[in-house]
């Protein structure tokens, strides 16, 4: 596979390729070939060597057959068919290359270039542009229309996308970039507008780019084949010389990119067709977001200082280092081995990662490394281990291709997920059911040529009745598939289950009572999933964000089981995992309680397995989790941690409390890009590498292991796992890695579902699924196919336990917070691109009737205040959220819209309620007095930041 | 108290030349009438008979049978009415007995039997006219037997491509599918065509009938009528028909009692010539932008919203009671080779009696033009004659002796279409009417294809070129030539593919008209 290379332009078939089995037999040019049934002549064709000319047709679209350059004559038809939408036939007989097809291909080329700039040369496609390449193709030599006919060459260009231009003069109206919008994208923000020759490309009702529907996921300048839809870094440098192929570094749909390269310079980001999480499509975040990898604000020297209100000085790595060794062993010496710890980032590599937990489990001593999946996912690991005894999910995305009934709940996977969201679109498109459980009326509810067969916008926290009695209901209509279950599933456990489920407190009616879903709508979602032949379940954080979220995974695990929804294509329970590595970070070992594969570091044999080979005896007793590392720290008992890309204090709940824990220590090491805001409370800053300067894995929410390659080399100078491995060196515990693939045959070694797992056999396959050992060589896209890992599904019991926070007549209306499409998580590296023009600040939703009786109107400024803090931010009024409901985002630290969220959380794992806050909302003057000390406060560390910079120059 | 019966087409030609004042005028006396006791006015709304040169045609039921009055306006009806009009009393206007008039009684009125003579909205009077005998046989017979009686007829898609009736239906009745359609195609675009209108305002049952029929044959159980929004009259009664339908049990669940259910819903167009293509038709009933598709694969396996689909024209479907009703062999035993049936040829242009005539197949052009339509309306030679819409070619003046049927008219490098024939005197300059070709295609094109999108803006600019004396008339006429070779070679559609063939037949037949001098 070439992932390395200089023929950056991708290959292209022309038409999809056909998914049957048998195959056809043709003779084309004189030479036959065998290909799939189905497929066009175009691709027959092109599979076999013989390049028929085209325009308009491209392997990621169905055939349009408009351009007509790809005209063959086949035996025995009359005229000339078009290739591309011509499907082969038995014994078919095709030309690709007589007189009478050149004199026509010749004479079509020549009228679209009648209507052409003649300005090659100076023209950004140069060197990469279908329309150049087939008029050579054909051999035009001469345009006998001349050029003073009708024409749009004074057609204007547009800019106002911050990514791209559409340079309208040089359109040759192939429809590509409509058709990728639609079929590919599925947002159907374009359209040829007009007829005949005025017939051009118009976004929204014509209007600009920025102003349209687009959503900017950059398909459309993919597809175009020629400089009108044109990325303006290729305007502005010029066509890349070589490819890397990698992976993006945002969300947990882990798409496949080229990385284009000039020299050392990445002058494009292209979704990599063979990409098996993406396909070649991608969002607004990977395609175009990740100029923040060379944003003036990264910081390329490691820097210490003795206090945080002292500047902070530009050392040499060693130094820096050395320096943190020394507190963290000065710590321990005084207050013990397990004063100290670490958190993992999700933001990493497997293989960065892995040395973190390794470093605190042998370095420190101890078991108190934890990692962000806390804040987000671990209810997902928890529940699903419980239940069916893995902690992932169970589908690969192409699953969802088979789903005839799709349930989202508590997840926005068109803002969060937009690459699956447009799979899931389009197998919406074909005809499968969708129903929404979500406070909001998340985009899928309806779009274009979507809308939701049900949408349950019950109140935030209510998640488990809903569920309970959606399944209750299940049951009730008789809806248990009772062959699986007995088959398949633990039956005592089932039973018991089952007489539980049946309660009345479970029943609709009575949930209808409290969670805002009337029954009817509960029973009728119950049928459209009970009765499905495949039913899948897609679900976020707005699931496993809440006290009850390990409750609520295995009450979904539940009706799953129940009706038989597990084991095979089209069905399943899968969790949308946030972060590009979050996967990857819990599969190594990041938990307090686990050693890598999710194996209890309370059992002897396996710890006995890493002591051996690491050679230290490791703490049986698991160590902090973050929530207890902070108040730990407030009670004096944890003063030192190692934080690696991680920002605490803007991504967990209960900022001031993130914050007074932070302050209470002695060395704070943070290894960031950038000096983020709990950088503000470090001693130790350790610049880290961004996802183009890494080798390494990464683990979409797909369980898919997608390599991440070095296109450029680390700008600070060294390998993130380099500076981790010289601080466990520098702390007495030898490490001694050549490279990061030496680290993935440790990880492989001591991890059974990573047995056959190497960067050489992820080079040669593309990308593989774990398990990956002897019983599945090469991965497993499907978890429990014919029995379930922990043997029988588990059916437990999910009594709804609700939260402790509670509206009340001061704080009457419930936050719940979530995500945008061009921001992503803490905004670190999103505020740093041009993605800020959608969105450059967080908004608070309210609805139109809570709006009206506290005098609230669209822009002003509001406090929001909860038992926990005050902050203001600006107010939009909209119908997504429903009366009595508010909701925001956490992109920006100025904000602190986690000044507000409490610190409640799952009673298994704590993960925190972000979802669920009592506040008020009134209109406000000023800013709250939290942010005013941030401001403060951020105005004194930028000042101590600048004397380093000082230094440097 | 006596009412006379008096007819008024209702129908966008003789509404266009006063045929509601006419109406209004005779109903006003008939009431007068009424009042001081004399003989009434039943009004009757009929459709057009077709001779739109003598409309308004108000014709009086009396006991020889219904007189005509040809051309009458508000001001002749008192006239009228003064001459003893109620009793088919003289006046200069008069023309006799309307069935005995020859332009009427020499037609073979197959598909247009009802059109004119009934009341379009009365499913009472449909039935008197052997309205839904063609149902009725249908569901005596069973759907394969109507296949089989379709197929055997000969009947050939009216909408121009000529394409078996029989074979398409057949073919979307093999296909398995959870849904299934038919889609009449009502977007009647051509220049100089009208004969769905005439068939939609006179006697929309017929249509409904048959499309009826074929959803029996077929298993549809939708239908869909495709009607440009140029014709608004045609909406109003095309909808009040439906809903007439409906309420005598002729549309709707279990259809005469015999398990079918069939409905009907119309559809408008938007104002776009291509949209009459199937394809680009069936684009436009899913609320899509009015683009061809490529074929394959067809609209009979893949067609409404990816759904088998029956697309056939309006007189397609109008010929099929008719058929049903009287047996294929009656049908099949009228025209000429492989053109069975009756053709409705519709007169226009520069002609002195134009209007629709229904005749079977086989007549000349020469007979319809010089016979039926008594030569130019202006009384100068026929330079000209555009047989097929503005697609087709050109046939000159003194050629017209080429027989109306598809076959014929391929072999003479012209196509017969849906029967629309325009007629130019002598006054006309061919190089602008072959500009107008490409001219018309620039707007109407639908922009898919490249030939077909840019092929005819270049076009009307290479002609402008010749006869504004460009510098190499050779070199442009030789590219000319190759554009129209491309465009019809390598259009996508019919619409760019055609659009040479009336160059063609200019360059063919008046190459003198591109310039004084002349080329060729």
């Amino acid at each position: 596979m070439a992932t390395t290379s200089n023929h950056v332009r991708q290959p292209d078939l022309g038409t999809p390729a056909s998914p049957a089995d048998e195959t056809v037999t043709v003779e084309i040019d004189g030479l036959p070939v065998t290909v799939p049934a189905g497929s066009s002549v175009m691709r027959a064709a092109r599979e076999n060597g013989v390049a028929v000319p085209k325009l308009c047709a491209t392997d990621s679209l169905e055939a349009f057959g408009s351009c007509r350059l790809c005209l063959v004559e086949i035996e025995g038809r009359k005229g000339y068919p078009a290739s591309c939408t011509t499907p082969v036939e038995a014994g078919m007989k095709i030309r690709t290359q007589t007189p009478a097809l050149a004199n026509l291909r010749r004479n079509v080329m020549e009228l679209y270039i009648s209507d052409h700039p003649l300005d090659c040369l100076t023209c950004s496609a140069n060197g990469d542009c279908e329309l150049q390449d087939m008029a050579g193709a054909v051999g035009l030599r001469d345009v006998r229309y001349g050029f003073d006919g009708e024409n749009h060459l004074d057609a204007p260009v547009d800019a106002s996308n911050p990514y791209f231009q559409f340079d309208a003069s040089k359109c040759i109206v192939c429809s590509r970039c409509v058709r990728a919008c639609d079929e590919v994208q599925g947002t159907f923000a374009l359209t040829i507008e007009g007829r005949g020759f005025e017939s051009k490309v118009s976004a929204s009702a014509s209007e600009a780019f920025i102003d349209s529907e687009c959503v900017s996921c950059g398909a459309c300048v993919q597809a175009c084949p020629t400089a009108t839809l044109m990325e303006k870094s290729i305007v502005d440098h010029g066509q890349p010389d070589h490819k890397v192929v990698t992976t993006c570094a945002y969300c947990g749909v882990g798409c496949s990119f080229q990385a284009e390269m000039k020299g050392g310079q990445v002058v494009r980001m292209t979704p990599w067709k063979d990409g098996q999480a993406n396909h070649g499509h991608s969002c607004v975040k990977g395609r175009f977001a990740w100029g923040y990898a060379s944003h003036r604000d990264r910081v390329l020297k490691p820097m210490i200082r003795n206090t945080t209100s002292d500047p902070w000085q530009e050392v040499e790595w060693d130094e820096a280092v050395d320096f943190a060794a020394k507190r963290f062993r000065a710590i321990q010496e005084q207050h013990g081995r397990k004063s100290i710890g670490g958190i993992t980032s999700s933001r990493c590599t497997n293989e960065e990662v892995f040395v973190v937990q390794k470093l605190v489990r042998t370095a420190m001593g101890n078991n108190n490394v934890d990692t962000c999946a806390r804040v987000c996912h671990s209810p997902t690991g928890y529940g699903l281990k419980q239940t069916l005894g893995t902690s992932a999910g169970t589908q690969p995305f192409d699953s969802v291709m088979d789903a005839d009934v799709i349930m989202v709940i508590g997840a926005n996977p068109t803002a969060a997920h937009p690459v699956f969201a447009s799979q899931m679109k389009r197998r919406l498109r074909e005809g499968a059911k969708l129903i929404v459980v979500d406070p909001r009326q998340i985009g899928l509810v309806r779009s274009p040529r979507i809308e939701a067969e049900l949408h349950l916008p019950l109140l935030p926290g209510t998640n488990v009745p809903v569920i309970n009695a959606i399944t209750h209901a299940v049951v009730d209509m008789g809806l248990v598939d009772e062959d699986y279950v007995r088959e398949r599933c633990d039956v005592d456990s089932y039973e018991a289950w089952k007489a539980g489920i049946l309660r009345d407190e479970n029943s609709p009616e009575h949930v209808a009572s409290f969670s805002g879903v009337d029954a009817g709508t509960i029973r009728a979602a119950a049928k459209i999933y009970g009765e499905a032949q495949n039913a899948a379940i897609y679900y976020g954080l707005g699931v496993t964000e809440h006290s009850q979220g390990s409750t609520m995974v295995m009450a979904m695990a539940n009706l799953a089981m129940a009706t038989g929804n597990l084991g095979r294509s089209g069905v399943g329970v899968n969790p949308l995992r946030g972060q590009n590595n979050v996967q990857g970070s819990c599969d190594m070992g990041s938990f307090p309680h686990e050693l890598a594969g999710y194996r209890p570091v309370g059992d002897d044999g396996v710890r006995g397995q890493f002591e051996r080979h690491w050679g230290v005896s490791i703490d049986p007793e698991p160590g902090f989790r973050i929530p207890n590392m902070f108040d730990a720290a407030c009670a004096g008992e944890f003063r030192g941690i190692y934080i690696q890309g991680e920002d605490v204090a803007q991504s967990d709940p209960n900022t001031q409390h993130v914050e007074a824990a932070l302050r209470s220590m002695e060395c704070v090491v943070v290894q960031d890009l950038f000096l983020n805001e709990t950088a503000k409370f470090a001693h130790v800053f350790l610049p880290g590498t961004s996802f183009l300067e890494k080798d390494g894995t990464f683990i979409n929410a797909e369980r898919r292991i997608n390599r991440v390659r070095k296109v450029m080399p680390p700008r600070q100078g060294k390998d993130e796992w380099q500076i981790t491995q010289d601080l466990a060196n520098a702390m007495g515990y030898p490490m001694n890695y050549a490279s990061s693939a030496e680290i993935m045959d440790e990880i492989a070694e001591l991890t059974p579902t990573f047995a056959n797992v190497s960067f050489e056999f992820l080079d040669e396959v593309g990308s593989v699924q774990w398990p990956c050992n002897d019983d599945a060589p090469m991965g497993t896209p499907v978890m429990h196919v014919d029995r379930f890992v922990r043997g029988k599904g588990l059916f437990v019991e999910t009594d709804y336990v609700p939260t402790e926070e509670r509206t009340n007549r001061r704080f009457p209306l419930l936050l719940t917070t979530g995500r945008i499409l061009s921001q992503y998580n803490v905004g670190a590296q999103t505020r740093r691109t041009d993605n800020t023009v959608w969105y450059s600040e967080d908004l608070l939703e309210v609805h139109p009737a809570d709006a009206e009786v506290r005098g609230i109107r669209e822009g002003d400024l509001v406090s929001l205040r909860s038992r926990k803090g005050e902050i203001a931010l600006t107010a939009t009024i909209t119908e997504r959220v429903q009366p009595g409901v508010v909701y925001t985002t956490f992109h920006n630290p100025e904000t602190g819209a986690n000044v507000v969220t409490t610190e409640y959380s799952d009673w298994a794992t704590n993960c925190p309620e972000y979802k669920v806050t009592a506040v008020e909302v009134t209109p406000a003057t000023h800013r709250s007095k939290w942010q005013d000390r941030f401001a403060e406060y951020a105005k004194d560390q930028e000042k101590l930041a600048a004397v380093a910079a000082e230094d440097e120059t | 108290m006596k009412r006379v019966r008096v007819f008024v087409p209702r129908e966008t030609a003789a509404v266009s030349v006063g045929a509601d004042e006419v109406a209004i005028e005779i109903a006003r006396r008939g009431k007068a009438a009424l009042g001081e006791g004399r003989t009434g006015v039943e009004l009757v709304r009929n459709g057009s008979r077709g001779a739109s040169w003598l409309e308004p045609l108000v014709e009086v039921e009396t006991g020889d049978g219904r007189v005509a009055y040809r051309n009458v306006t508000p001001a002749l009806v008192h006239e009228l009415f003064d001459e003893g009009f109620l009793d088919g009393g003289d006046h200069e206007s008069r023309l006799g007995l309307a069935d005995e008039l020859p332009w009427f009684r020499d037609q073979v009125r197959w598909t247009f039997a009802r059109t004119g003579i009934t009341n379009p909205l009365s499913v009472d009077d449909y039935r008197q006219h052997a309205g839904f005998r063609g149902l009725e046989k249908a569901f005596e017979i069973g759907p394969a037997a109507v296949l089989e009686c379709v197929k055997a007829s000969g009947l050939r898609g009216r909408g121009g491509a000529a394409f078996p009736a029989g074979i398409k239906w057949q073919t979307v009745a093999g296909a398995e599918a959870d849904q299934k359609y038919i889609a009449c195609n009502a977007d009647e675009g051509d220049s100089g065509t009208f004969a769905d209108r005439l068939l939609i305002e006179g006697d929309p049952l017929t249509l409904l009938e048959g499309m009826a029929i074929a959803g029996f044959a077929v298993g549809a159980s939708k239908g869909v009528v495709y009607l440009r929004s140029e014709y608004p009259l045609a909406e109003a009664v095309l909808e009040r028909a439906v809903d007439a339908a409906r309420r005598a049990g002729w549309l709707g669940e279990n259809i005469g009692g015999h398990g079918l259910d069939f409905d009907v819903e119309v559809h408008l167009g938007a104002g776009s010539y291509v949209c009459g293509e199937e394809t680009a038709m069936l684009e436009s009933l899913e609320g899509k932008r009015g683009i061809v598709r490529s074929k394959p694969p067809l609209p009979a396996l893949a067609g409404l919203f990816g759904k088998p689909t029956v697309v056939n024209n309006v007189i397609t479907l109008a010929s099929v009671p008719g058929i049903l009703a009287d047996g294929a062999d009656a049908y099949a035993a009228l025209g000429r080779g492989r053109s069975t049936g009756t053709l409705t040829a519709q007169l226009a242009g520069n002609i002195r009696r134009g209007g629709l005539i229904e005749i079977p197949f086989g007549a000349t052009l020469g007979e319809i033009i010089h016979d039926w339509g008594g030569g130019t309306a202006s009384g100068r030679p026929v330079k000209a004659v555009q047989v097929g819409g503005p697609l087709g070619a050109y046939i000159p003046g003194d050629a017209l002796d080429v027989p109306l049927d598809y076959e014929a008219f391929i072999d003479a490098g012209a196509m017969l279409g849906h029967g629309g024939i325009v007629v130019f005197d002598d006054s006309v300059n061919m190089a602008d009417m072959a500009r107008y070709a490409f001219e018309f295609c620039a707007l109407e094109s639908c922009g898919k294809c490249t030939p077909c999108r840019i092929g005819s803006t270049r076009g009307a600019e290479l002609i402008d070129r010749l006869r504004n004396g460009g510098d190499d008339k050779a070199a442009d006429y030789d590219l000319l030539v190759e554009l129209c070779d491309t465009m019809e070679h390598a259009s996508l559609c019919a619409m760019g593919g055609m659009t040479p063939y009336p160059v063609q037949s200019v360059l063919k037949h008046f190459a003198e008209d591109f310039s004084p001098r002349g080329v060729n």
